[in-house]
């Protein structure tokens, strides 16, 4: 108790000094609570939006399927088998599909794409491609030869809404597959890729003109939140036990391109606050380092009178340890104000609005306010000080009595 | 415990080029429960003998025994203890910790010691007592005077009850009176619990109270009055 006492009166000796050297900190913490959670929070946005643009969160898929999306890797009854999905988890949104390559042709011009049939009445809770349409409408009946296509691809062909195009593939048994489709909708989703090369149609006669009879190649799942993925996956993990033939997949197998982004993201990003926190360091190192100068004297009378030298040093870790608090403490509590204000109004910049708007995205950033997300960069910082007062408290077994003591 | 030989102490200090004999062989015998003064003008070596008795330096050549202990072949670790348990020393400079009431720098050594909470506050507040601050255990070293603040330092000394104590001029900085009370504060110490006394002093009124008067100079004891015989 006398060495808390001790260790905390000694900190405010140089008030000046010691607020400086915590406002660093509490800076830095504020800074990191908030730009972390900002990470993190747009990690989410990033995620969650790209699997709505059209994955869903998860999938199932027959073994091999993810790899190489043959026709024939395909899932019987799959209609009968989403709607069973949906029964059982009604807190997620399901849809089936099939997926095919072909060449589209209109009057002028013929193109390689890739056809998704899909069920026009649940497409819209697993992808929000739907809501991209910009011209004309999406798809609404099940059996329709219609067909939604990129703005590109529309451009391409040169083809509008109402417009006929000729899709020739092959089928799921090896049989030539045609058909005449009317457009019916051109989304933009701002992705060239996917302007360019894909197209949809509805599910029922996708399987007639590819010979699928009543089978498909994925069924998509969306949840309402990214935290919600694991529950979901074992709910339908769960549902699917019968199913021995078919495997789950989560984003990170769907997208792992996405994960390697997030992953060199937070390399650049942890690259960026380990400058910032080595500069706090090395400011707790001069500040402690400064004290025992100063303190040299009182230090050798303290050695004299038989006390060793790492008790001293336990004395100025432990000072080190409670300015690291404070810093950690206030820079926690303004942080967490800044990061909830923000996860509760959004945070954007100029500009960010008309962007987000064009990809149908939501057009503000919103912080993950977690535990791990405020408290990971304030507990580093608070470590790294601890880290910095080690060389000043080392000094002190150093420490001969007399010549300390004629020290200034 | 307390009874201290010296043999042939030599120490010497570089100064620029000069070498400096702070002590030239320098041999003692000091009996358990002896009151002793070391005079001498500045820079005669008093202070190097005490710290040399203390463990704070180490010898050039020469052997230092309390107790049968040889104390120049400690190392750091048990030099330490030796001085946390059995020595008490007071500083010229009252050298307190600024930022500890009376009380605390007096408990300061107890702690480390491992004496429990209460015995400490119990031992504290005695001592400060019997060196006349009652009433002013919470005060810091700053809100006392220089006479005030070296009785705390004297009770920090003496409150783990050591059998030596080192004292390196402690009236330096005291008026007569405060003097005259630390004096026969040491000398009611060291008459009735036995407590070995050692100090350096420029003082004639402490070398009034010395039991033995050692007189040194460049480093050499040049006369010792008052040696019990063998």
């Amino acid at each position: 108790m006398l060495n808390l006492r001790l260790a905390w009166r000694n900190l405010w000796r140089q008030k000046r000094r010691t607020w400086l050297t915590a406002t660093a900190m509490i800076f830095s913490n504020v800074l990191l609570v908030f730009m972390i959670s900002l990470q993190f929070g747009s990690y989410d946005m990033m995620i969650n939006n790209t699997l709505q643009a059209f994955s869903g969160h998860f999938q199932a898929q027959r073994a091999g399927y993810n790899d190489n999306p043959k026709l024939r890797l395909s899932i019987d009854a799959i209609g009968a088998l989403a709607q069973d999905l949906r029964l059982r988890m009604p807190d997620t949104k399901i849809a089936a599909r099939a997926a095919a390559f072909a060449l589209a042709s209109s009057d002028q011009r013929s193109f390689g794409i890739q056809v998704i049939g899909v069920q026009p009445e649940f497409e819209p809770g697993v992808s929000t491609l739907p809501g991209l349409v910009t011209k004309g409408a999406f798809l609404d009946d099940p059996g329709a030869a219609e067909i939604v296509i990129g703005s590109v691809m529309a451009r391409n062909l040169k083809v509008g809404v109402g417009d006929e195009i000729t899709l020739l593939g092959s089928g799921r048994d090896g049989s030539f597959a045609a058909g005449i489709l009317t457009v019916r909708g051109i989304f933009n989703s701002g992705l060239p890729d996917m302007d360019r090369s894909f197209a949809e149609i509805p599910l029922k006669y996708f399987q007639e003109m590819f010979s699928m009879g009543d089978h498909g190649n994925t069924v998509a799942f969306s949840v309402s939140a990214l935290d919600q993925v694991t529950p979901e996956l074992n709910q339908a993990a769960q549902a699917l036990k019968d199913h021995e033939d078919l495997l789950l997949l989560d984003w990170t197998r769907l997208h792992p391109g996405l994960k390697q982004a997030i992953q060199a993201d937070l390399s650049s990003a942890w690259f960026m606050y380990g400058v910032l926190i080595v500069l706090v360091a090395f400011s707790v190192l001069n500040t402690q380092l400064m004290a025992v100068l100063e303190r040299t004297k009182e230090f050798g009378v303290i050695t004299a009178l038989g006390i060793k030298p790492r008790k001293l040093a336990g004395l100025i870790m432990l000072e080190t340890a409670m300015m690291a608090f404070i810093g950690l403490v206030i820079g926690l509590f303004l942080g967490w104000l800044v990061a909830a204000y923000f996860n509760t109004v959004g945070f954007s910049y100029p500009g960010m609005d008309e962007v987000a708007a064009k990809f149908n995205l939501p057009g503000k950033m919103y912080p993950s306010v977690t535990p791990f997300s405020m408290l990971l960069g304030p507990v580093v910082v608070f470590l790294f000080c601890l880290l910095a007062s080690i060389y000043p408290a080392l000094r002190l077994f150093r420490l001969q009595p007399v010549d300390a003591m004629r020290a200034a | 415990m307390a009874e201290i030989k010296c043999v042939e102490l030599c120490k010497n200090y570089q100064q620029g080029d000069a070498v400096i004999k702070a002590l030239d062989h320098v041999s003692l015998d000091i009996k358990q429960g002896s009151f002793v003064c070391l005079s001498g003008p500045s820079g005669s070596g008093k202070t190097t003998l005490l710290n040399m008795i203390g463990g704070l330096d180490e010898l050039d050549s020469g052997q230092i025994s309390i107790d049968g202990q040889r104390v120049d072949l400690l190392g750091q670790g048990p030099l330490a203890d030796l001085r946390l348990h059995h020595i008490g020393f007071v500083f010229q400079a009252y050298n307190l910790i600024p930022v500890l009431t009376a009380r605390e720098n007096v408990e300061f050594v107890m702690q480390v010691q491992g004496v429990p909470a209460a015995e400490r506050k119990n031992k504290s507040m005695a001592i400060l007592g019997e060196v006349g601050l009652e009433g002013m255990e919470n005060r810091r070293p700053s809100q006392l005077s220089g006479g005030q603040q070296q009785r705390v330092a004297v009770a920090r000394a003496i409150v783990s009850q050591p059998k030596l104590v080192l004292a390196d001029e402690p009236t330096a900085n005291l008026d007569s009176v405060s003097a005259k009370h630390l004096m026969e504060l040491f000398r009611e110490l060291n008459e009735h619990h036995g407590v070995t006394f050692i100090i350096s002093t420029h003082d004639e009124r402490v070398m009034r109270y010395a039991g033995r008067l050692i007189k040194m100079q460049d480093g050499r004891v040049i006369a010792d009055q008052g040696q019990a015989p063998e």
